[in-house]
């Protein structure tokens, strides 16, 4: 009868309840997923309606995923073995004259993909360490030294939150051509390392973080004879690996996705990221472009079937914070 | 060193150096620096900076330049409000302001019902959750350049296309797709939530596990049926999240610019002009160096949003009250 106890007390008695009325349970097959049970109880997916109803529209809905989600980047597979011809005349037919390397080898040979994908990584590495630097060293600020300024400063950083994109693009591109310091960044990597820093949503998350960490341990520090700098370097920043990794994934997946700013600053060939060239390959052989855009597909889908739980868990904590 | 920097501490916390007896306030700099306020500068330095210059100045400049006529190289001309008005005095106004909340309505239709219904089913697996969430999130991770260049390629308006010939096995079409004015815009719209959707999907799942079992409970101590419990206490639980997905979606479709950008460059006939790319094309197209009509736009715009946002909070809360 009671096989799930891994709950309170009040909780069993209703649970039993419930079982008094509708028969015994039978165990789950892990311990935490009485906790994380949905609207449907256990007693329900004994009912034979609800069972088979539920049953088959999850059917239906893994149809659906596998041909609406799946289904496009399987044909973009199929495409870049599939010679010009046949996917200009049957893009469905399932190779009617055989598969063909020569996409691919065009795509990396002639059309230098590999070369722009380390430009694209070199994008992604940089705006990564800006991001976190920005981010942790401004968490440290805001969270734990706090000096007087530090509340203007978060009134400051999350005033940028509400200014969307849109609005920076044109001073952006401005301040970019015409810096400060130096000359003009455009074609040069910082361009879009540095203004890639300013994210504010790192910070609050980065931030956050860090007002939650527990403070006797800083003080515990201190007493141990511990400069601030020992502080960030050796408590603060190890402690916080969940953040920053969450942060890290974020800032990989943003620069790689990002078209519009690197397509303003970033025009020479030596520079330019995979997104960029690929908006510029949009007229050459359609074999030749489907195994370029399958090469540049398949790393990002690689990386998140090995790391899916930080990718899933980083998308739930976005909407989380968002919300 | 340490004693001070312990006392810095609680000076921090709680609130000015006067309240602090062992430490004079308020000293010379050289004591400003020994108590902590030269590291935390220090620490500072790279936020002021990187948000200093590309964030905060920015969007100071925006303002400036929405009065200015400037090519960014020459001495800027102030033209007072000649910016704004040249926008207004545009016939291409109306037609992009229609079709950006087209695009906005339309992404909303396809992408708001279809992602909350998946995640409700989802949550209720009790087998391969992971399966279902990767498969859902997998558009997600796709570059979105090669997302628009493949369904470009999809959208081919011959009868040999993909959707084309997927439609000719039931009997449809063939359709012409992105170069047919009435059509295009879906057809963006359709592409967008494929992309988009499965991200929406994991939100709603991380908060359909907050859901607590004990509701379910008391639910199912009271007969409630399952269509009941997902309606009185799913659905009601999820609230929160949806009204703030709802108008983050709206003030990210509201800024759309890959999608016309990449499929139609705004046409056929203007069709696909949205606020952003219009945006773009005043700035940096043959038509361009308008910079100064180009953010004077984009910060109607903005304008437009956090007006919009605002009523929008304004009005859900006073919902919640009641």
């Amino acid at each position: 009868m009671t096989t799930i106890d891994t709950r309170t007390a009040m909780q069993g008695t209703e649970a039993l309840a419930v079982e008094a009325t509708t028969g015994p349970r039978r165990p789950r097959r892990r311990g935490n997923e009485a906790v994380d049970r949905g609207a449907l109880s256990s007693a329900d997916w004994h009912r034979s309606t609800v069972k088979h109803t539920w049953r088959t529209m999850h059917f239906l809905l893994l149809v659906l995923l596998v041909v609406w989600c799946l289904g496009p980047l399987l044909l973009l597979g199929k495409f870049a073995f599939t010679p010009t011809q046949d996917i200009q005349s049957a893009p469905l037919a399932f190779f009617p004259n055989g598969a063909t390397w020569h996409n691919v080898e065009q795509a990396w040979n002639r059309y230098h993909i590999g070369q722009f994908f380390m430009n694209t990584v070199w994008v992604a590495v940089g705006s990564w360490f800006m991001q976190i630097l920005v981010a942790t060293t401004g968490g440290f600020v805001l969270s734990v030294l706090r000096p007087r300024w530090a509340k203007v400063l978060n009134w400051a950083v999350l005033t940028t939150l509400f200014v969307p994109a849109v609005v920076l693009l044109v001073p952006l591109y401005k301040i970019v051509v015409d810096p400060p310091v130096g000359a003009s960044l455009v074609n040069n990597f910082f361009a879009v390392w540095l203004p890639a820093g300013a994210s504010a949503f790192n910070v609050v998350l980065v931030a956050r973080f860090f007002a939650g960490l527990p403070r006797e341990i800083f003080e515990a520090a201190r007493m141990d004879g511990a400069g601030p700098f020992r502080l960030f370097w050796n408590i603060v920043l190890p402690m916080s690996r969940p953040i920053i990794g969450v942060v890290s994934v974020f800032a990989v997946i943003a620069s790689w996705k990002d078209f519009l700013w690197p397509f303003l600053v970033l025009k020479d060939q030596s520079v330019m990221p995979l997104s960029v060239y690929l908006q510029s390959m949009a007229n050459v052989d359609k074999g030749t472009l489907m195994a370029a855009l399958a090469i540049s597909t398949l790393i990002p889908i690689v990386m998140f079937l090995v790391f899916q739980r930080m990718f899933l868990s980083g998308a739930g904590l976005g909407g989380a914070v968002k919300g | 060193m340490t004693t001070d920097d312990v006392v810095l501490v609680d000076r921090s916390r709680e609130g000015g150096p006067g309240t602090s007896s062992r430490v004079p306030p308020r000293g010379t700099p050289a004591t400003w620096a020994r108590r902590g306020g030269l590291t935390a500068l220090v620490f500072g330095l790279p936020i002021l900076v990187i948000f200093g210059i590309f964030s905060w100045w920015p969007i100071v400049s925006a303002v400036v330049m929405s009065f200015q006529k400037t090519n960014l190289t020459d001495a800027p001309i102030w033209v007072g409000w000649d910016n704004f008005a040249a926008i207004f005095a545009d016939p291409l106004l109306p037609k992009v302001i229609r079709n950006t909340a087209w695009f906005a309505l339309l992404a909303l239709v396809f992408g708001y019902p279809v992602p909350l219904v998946g995640a409700v089913l989802m949550s209720e697996l009790r087998r391969r959750k992971g399966l279902y969430s990767v498969l859902a999130y997998l558009p997600v991770v796709v570059p979105p350049v090669v997302a628009v260049l493949l369904w470009k390629f999809f959208y081919d308006p011959r009868p040999q296309g993909v959707f084309n010939t997927i439609l000719g096995w039931v009997g449809l079409g063939p359709y012409s797709w992105l170069n047919d004015q009435a059509m295009a815009m879906p057809s963006l719209v359709l592409e967008a939530t494929w992309a988009a959707a499965g991200g929406t999907v994991i939100i709603y799942l991380a908060a359909l596990i907050t859901v607590p079992p004990e509701l379910y409970d008391a639910a199912e101590v009271d007969g409630a049926s399952v269509w009941r419990k997902v309606w009185h206490v799913t659905m009601p639980h999820l609230r929160g999240v949806l009204l703030i997905t709802l108008i983050l979606q709206i003030i990210g479709t509201a800024q759309v610019f890959l999608e016309p950008f990449l499929f139609t460059n705004g046409g056929p006939n203007h069709a696909t002009l949205t606020v952003m790319l219009w945006v773009y094309q005043l700035a940096f197209t043959s038509i361009g160096n308008h910079f100064g009509e180009a953010t004077a736009l984009s910060l109607l715009l903005a304008l437009f949003l956090a007006v919009m946002s605002l009523a929008y909070f304004h009005l859900t809360r006073s919902w919640s009250d009641s």
